[in-house]
C-alpha cells in the first residue's frame, strides 16, 4: 500500500545548526580582550573641565532662565500674550514658554488686563499661592494705572500695585508682543543683579 | 426675517381682554402699567396667535423722574416680536414684580438691573447683586451716581 503525501520533516536542516555554531566560535574568537570601562576618560578629564563661580551667578542664571508665567490674564492683553507665545513670537526662545495652570509651580505673574474689584481677591490670592522667589509684571496700560477705566470707573482697580508688588510696567494698549519680550528680559537684568546669600551672624 | 408687530393692534386687543393696562403704544411697542405687568406679560405668552415664548433680553432706562423697564420679545414658532416696557417712578426703593415664572431668562438679567440701576423685582427666588459686590455704594448706572 502506497503512502501519498508524506509530511515533510518539520526541524531545520542541520546546515542551519552548523551556520549558527559559525557565528558563535566568530563571536568567542573576537571577544577574548576584555573591553575597557568607557567612563574611564572622565578621570582624565574632569579636572580639566570643572568651573569656578559665585552662588548668585548660579542661582540668577538658572531663575531668569526659566520664568514660568502663572495663568492669570483677566482681560484682553492675554492675546497680545497668546501671541507672544505662539510660533511667531516664541517666546520659548528665553525658557519661560511654559504657562502653569497652578500657581505653586509659577514664578512670574503677568497681570495681562483690566482687574475688577470683585476679581481682585481672587488675583491676590493667586500671587499669595505662588512660591517665593516670584516676580510680577504689569503688562498694559490697565494693569498699570487702570488705563481708560481709571478715572471713571467704579469697578476697576487702578493699577495692579495697589494689591501686589510690581517689578516691571508694560506700557501699550494692548503692548505688541515684542514690548512683552522686553519687559521679560528687563526682568531678567534685574534677577540677574539679585543677591541670593546673605551673611547671617548666628 | 423676524416680524415687528404693530404695538397698537396689540394695545387694542388688549383693551377687550385687560381694560386700562396699557398706557400708551406705538408702531413697535407698548407700555403697560405696572400693576398689570405680569397679566399682560402673560396673556401675550400664552394667547395662541401670539405666543411670545422666548425673552430676548429685559433692560432698564433711566429718565431721571422714572425709571423705563424694556421687555423685547419673541415668538419662536411664529417667528415675530414686540418690545413691552413698564415705567416706574419710584427713584428710592423701585419695586416691579418679576416675569421669571413666565421666562426663565429674565433670572440673570433682572439681577442685574437691580444691580446697576436698582430696580427690585418682586417674585424673584434671589435678588441679590450679580456683578458688584455685597456691600457696594449705590447703583452705578442711574444718571445721578457720584
Amino acid at each position: 500500500m502506497e503512502i501519498g503525501n508524506v509530511r515533510p520533516y518539520i526541524y531545520p536542516d542541520i546546515e542551519l545548526d552548523r551556520e549558527e555554531g559559525q557565528v558563535i566560535e566568530d563571536l568567542k574568537a573576537n571577544s577574548q580582550p576584555v573591553i575597557p570601562d568607557p567612563d574611564k576618560w572622565l578621570e582624565e578629564e574632569l579636572p580639566q573641565n570643572i568651573l569656578l563661580t559665585s552662588v548668585d551667578a548660579l542661582i540668577n542664571w538658572g531663575r531668569r532662565s526659566s520664568l514660568w508665567p502663572a495663568i492669570c490674564f483677566p482681560a484682553c492683553c492675554a492675546f497680545e500674550l497668546i501671541a507672544a507665545n505662539g510660533p511667531r513670537f516664541d517666546l520659548a526662545r528665553f525658557g519661560m514658554e511654559i504657562l502653569r495652570a497652578s500657581p505653586r509651580q509659577a514664578d512670574l505673574m503677568i497681570t495681562a488686563g483690566t482687574l475688577t474689584w470683585k476679581m481682585a481677591p481672587n488675583v491676590r490670592r493667586i500671587y499669595n499661592q505662588m512660591a517665593e522667589p516670584k516676580w510680577v509684571i504689569a503688562m498694559g496700560a490697565c494693569g498699570i494705572s487702570g488705563g481708560i477705566f481709571a478715572s471713571a470707573s467704579y469697578a476697576v482697580v487702578p493699577g495692579y500695585n495697589h494689591i501686589i508688588p510690581v517689578d516691571v510696567y508694560v506700557p501699550g494698549c494692548p503692548p505688541r508682543p515684542e514690548a512683552l519680550i522686553y519687559g521679560i528680559q528687563m526682568l531678567q537684568k534685574k534677577i540677574a543683579k539679585r543677591r541670593n546669600l546673605t551673611l547671617g551672624k548666628g | 426675517m423676524t416680524v415687528a408687530l404693530s404695538g397698537k393692534e396689540i394695545a387694542s386687543q388688549l383693551e377687550e381682554k385687560l381694560p386700562e393696562s396699557i398706557i400708551e403704544s406705538g408702531q413697535d411697542y407698548l407700555v403697560v402699567k405696572n400693576e398689570s405687568l405680569l397679566a399682560v406679560a402673560a396673556f401675550l405668552k400664552d394667547t395662541r396667535d401670539l405666543d411670545f415664548d422666548y425673552l430676548n433680553f429685559i433692560t432698564a432706562v433711566d429718565y431721571y423722574d422714572h425709571f423705563e423697564v424694556v421687555y423685547r420679545l419673541s415668538s419662536l414658532e411664529h417667528n415675530h416680536s414686540l418690545v413691552m416696557k413698564t415705567r416706574c417712578a419710584e427713584r428710592e426703593n423701585p419695586v416691579l414684580p418679576s416675569v421669571i415664572g413666565l421666562w426663565q431668562g429674565a433670572d440673570f438679567q433682572e439681577r442685574e438691573i437691580y444691580d446697576l440701576m436698582g430696580i427690585r423685582f418682586e417674585g424673584h427666588p434671589n435678588m441679590k447683586r450679580i456683578f458688584l459686590w455685597e456691600g457696594f455704594a449705590g447703583h452705578p448706572l442711574r444718571k445721578d451716581f457720584r
